[in-house]
């Protein structure tokens, strides 16, 4: 391919960003949470868990609101669930917010399980919005879906760890288990990042997007994963310095997922771009408009 | 059944932008939107270099990504395969645009016009409040289109059922017509050149089709917008 004039898109910018930097890493919380204190008989703090959650999806979706050129419509955001995963998404959420707080209040093991699944599809939603994003091939490549995933719980996982260092639960033993779980997603999403760029490499991206993104790998497998992966290895090995080395892991695994969140979305989405395409002869062959039902009522002249 | 598409004849094209001011003056858009407009593309080292003028705009595909990334539905496709926007409904998230393979939609969130804070006679009349803070793009002309065909006029052959950049064309190098037809000027057209799609790996069917007579170079990075 020949693509050329892949400029930076302007429309999604740091709002747009945000909501993939907090709103994935509050759903994945809300997940990692009821995973870790199954089968839920103690509950699970509300203050110092679950509301911690729902503020990041909440200011994630907040900044979206404040990207959109026209918020007082927000609801109209509900009227495509049959292919939109942004209407997807924002139907989860609308439905992540009682789920949890009900789950948290009452204590009720069939409310985390559901909780538990909204934060996770939450999570995949998002990843699905820029795989659905065919003029950002950064975005399209199917790669990015078990990165934003993956990402998503390791930053979950360590801000859990982080919570749960500042604020013991009843259930202290939760602790080292939560260390090897952020130690596995750390390594996974170091996986599924280099798994991402090569692809990426592999299907053509601009260049100018490889190269940006190429630009922090570095970063990203040193500080993001490596060094928070030894530093949790350390921390289960030498108990007495445990709560710190986790909290220093903690930070910087959820630094890291959100940095490279923030380049991908605002700083390496460059546009397809122009190109010319393979020479054809003879009349084409038509493919009728896919069009939708609505659309067939609407504008039928039958 | 009825798919109106465009076809552009880069062979014919001098670049002289006369359809980008068209389209602009049928449209009135704001200054910075661009529903049609023509790269300056260049390729080669001296001496062997090449050029050519290249229309672009909505590609009105068959499987738009637009339509199905769209939360409103805002974004739709008429039955002749015009994707529209209905402008009461869209919400203004862009998502759309990141959608789109084609740079081929635009949001302005406050009004704007060619010459300061006053508009112009043509702005005034075709300014529409509605377009602004949502997703807007290349409409084919669908309201002359509808016109056109009210009076009987057939699109793509009278002026009056016809998209301005057509019309306005000095090289003939846009023609507009349906698809559907064998007999229209863009199907014989496409029956009697060599033509491709833009991103046609993509799967979005688009309705812009390119006649052309030689390969693009093989190497990715070689070809540039003069403009950029």
């Amino acid at each position: 391919m020949n693509a050329f004039g892949n400029l930076l898109q302007t429309q999604w910018d740091w709002r747009a960003a945000g909501n993939f930097m907090f709103g994935g890493c509050g759903g994945a919380l809300v997940f990692m949470a009821a995973l870790m204190f199954f089968p839920w008989q103690d509950g699970i703090p509300l203050l110092t868990i679950g509301l911690p959650a729902l503020a990041l999806v909440g200011m994630g979706l907040l900044l979206v609101w404040l990207e959109i050129g026209r918020p007082w419509r927000f609801l109209h955001v509900f009227l495509h669930p049959q292919t939109s995963w942004m209407t997807r998404e924002a139907s989860v959420a609308v439905l992540l917010f009682p789920a949890t707080l009900a789950a948290f209040v009452l204590e009720a093991p069939a409310l985390f399980a559901a909780a538990a699944l909204l934060g996770l599809v939450f999570l995949y939603c998002q990843g699905r919005i820029l795989r659905a994003s065919k003029g950002i091939p950064a975005w399209r490549e199917p790669a990015v879906v078990p990165l934003i995933v993956v990402t998503g719980l390791a930053e979950g996982a360590a801000l859990l760890l982080v919570l749960l260092i500042f604020w013991p639960a009843s259930l202290s033993w939760t602790l080292t288990p939560l260390l090897s779980i952020v130690a596995v997603l750390l390594a996974l999403r170091l996986i599924a990042w280099r798994h991402y760029l090569r692809q990426l490499a592999a299907n053509n991206a601009p260049p100018a997007a490889l190269k940006i993104l190429q630009g922090i790998d570095a970063v990203q497998v040193v500080l993001g994963n490596a060094l928070p992966l030894l530093l949790l290895v350390t921390a289960l090995a030498v108990p007495a310095l445990r709560d710190p080395l986790a909290l220093l892991a903690a930070v910087l695994a959820m630094a890291a997922g959100w940095a490279l969140k923030f380049v991908l979305i605002a700083r390496a989405a460059k546009v397809q771009g122009y190109a010319l395409g393979e020479l054809q002869r003879g009349r084409p062959t038509i493919k009728p408009p896919v069009r939708r039902e609505k659309d067939r009522f609407v504008f039928s002249r039958d | 059944m009825t798919r109106y598409v465009m076809v552009a004849d880069l062979n014919r094209c001098v670049g002289c932008q006369t359809c980008t001011a068209a389209c602009k003056h049928t449209n009135a858009t704001p200054p910075g939107v661009q529903w049609r407009k023509v790269l300056d593309v260049e390729w080669g080292e001296y001496p062997d270099v090449q050029r050519l003028f290249m229309p672009v705009g909505c590609q009105h595909c068959a499987d738009p990504p637009c339509m199905h990334v769209c939360p409103s539905t805002a974004t739709g496709q008429r039955e002749d395969g015009i994707v529209t926007i209905d402008y009461d409904l869209c919400i203004g998230c862009s998502y759309c645009t990141v959608a789109c393979p084609y740079q081929a939609r635009y949001k302005v969130d406050r009004p704007e016009f060619a010459y300061g804070d006053e508009p112009t006679e043509t702005e005034a009349k075709r300014f529409d409040p509605r377009t602004i803070g949502v997703a807007q793009k290349c409409t084919f002309c669908s309201d002359r289109v509808d016109a056109g065909l009210e009076q009987g006029l057939k699109p793509g052959v009278d002026p009056e059922a016809t998209p301005g950049c057509v019309n306005s064309c000095i090289a003939d190098a846009l023609s507009f017509g349906d698809l559907e037809d064998e007999n229209s000027n863009v199907s014989e057209l496409l029956a009697e050149n060599t033509w491709f799609q833009m991103h046609a790996e993509l799967g979005t069917e688009p309705g812009f089709y390119y006649l052309w007579d030689k390969e693009p170079p093989a190497t990715q990075g070689d070809m540039h917008n003069a403009d950029d």
